[in-house]
């Protein structure tokens, strides 16, 4: 099997997986997890598809646009759990509100 | 059992979704269009030997800047949420991190600056020497919250945006000399990049350390060397 073919592939069920989190669970921090492990499985798509199917050498410009996804996703990730504190501090619940009454 | 069936409403849904892609990603041509052969054929100009780099600070530079742009609103973001104060323990740090930090802490900056320096012509570069950096940093923030105490200030804020305020120099000064925005003379790449790159690195480090904190810290913490928790306090 494809070496570069088995990486999208896992990516992709990464990638899932985080979506089903994000969509499944109320937890504030599980989505933010969730979100991390959707980019993860995003990064590892663009990693293995840099490598394309036969080539050797692999095409540098998708490994730059995943670095700086990755920088992107960090403070993504810090300012969301920034918020995610403020929510939990301000209502007291870790999850949102369904009718956004707060 | 609604719930039970919600949940498999948005498994079937996101199966689909998966098989959707992957078809995408093997209907993919084997060799299909990269940019590969423009990369290889203009890195002689572009002042590094690294491709990644190349790309990064040179031929997309664009992308870059707007990244640490993005970090430093991170920052703003953050800090806009209200005061924090610092993280510390409730205690002193025990003997064993603080003999561990004094070993690791020059070990990690060390390591910084040879992935920054490195990133010119091998993997490494503005970004991980920053996340290394960033590291450290949240190490000395929960052992010797004195130290950390006393950074709150204007050179901590200088740190913070230096890797923005270079930049953006460099990009507009490229223009005045007469090229576009980011493009930089010739001649003058290969230093050019370094510069923004050591100015990146210092602002990711203390980017990193900063979001560590979760917010503004606030000003009180300076004359405190110990908290007690990482509690919040509104404004």
């Amino acid at each position: 099997m494809n070496i570069s073919l088995l990486y999208s592939l896992v990516g992709l069920a990464l990638f899932s997986l985080g979506l089903y989190g994000l969509i499944a669970y109320g937890h504030l921090l599980r989505k933010i997890l969730a979100v991390n492990v959707m980019g993860s499985g995003a990064f590892l798509i663009l990693v293995a598809l840099a490598r394309g199917w036969r080539q050797t050498s692999p095409d540098p410009v998708p490994h730059a646009m995943g670095l700086t996804g990755l920088v992107v996703a960090v403070s993504a990730t810090a300012l969301a759990l920034a918020l995610a504190c403020r929510v939990q501090e301000t209502t007291g619940s870790t999850q949102l509100t369904e009718d956004g009454s707060d | 059992m609604r719930l039970f069936s919600a949940k498999l409403i948005i498994i079937v849904l996101l199966v689909a979704l998966a098989g959707l892609i992957a078809w995408a990603i093997l209907s993919l041509p084997f060799n299909g269009p990269s940019l590969r052969a423009q990369v290889f054929a203009n890195i002689g100009h572009s002042g590094v030997s690294n491709p990644v780099t190349a790309v990064l600070l040179n031929f997309r530079g664009y992308d870059t800047l707007l990244e640490i742009v993005v970090l430093f609103l991170a920052v703003l973001g953050a800090w806009s949420l209200g005061m924090v104060q610092l993280p510390g323990p409730p205690y002193p740090a025990g003997l064993f991190l603080s003999a561990l930090l004094r070993i690791l802490l020059p070990a990690m900056v060390l390591t910084a600056g040879y992935l920054l320096w490195a990133g010119a012509h091998a993997p490494g570069g503005a970004f991980q020497a920053g996340a290394v950096l960033g590291g450290a940093g949240i190490l000395l923030l929960l052992t010797e919250v004195r130290f950390a105490s006393a950074i709150v200030s204007w050179p901590l804020r200088t740190l913070l945006s230096a890797g923005v305020l270079v930049f953006t120099g460099v990009a507009l000064g490229s223009m005045f000399l007469g090229g576009r925005l980011l493009e930089y003379p010739r001649h003058w790449a290969g230093i050019l990049i370094l510069v923004i790159e050591t100015a990146a690195t210092l602002s990711i480090g203390v980017i990193l350390t900063v979001l560590f904190i979760g917010g503004r810290p606030s000003e009180a913490d300076r004359t405190l060397s110990v908290k007690s928790t990482g509690k919040r306090k509104d404004k």
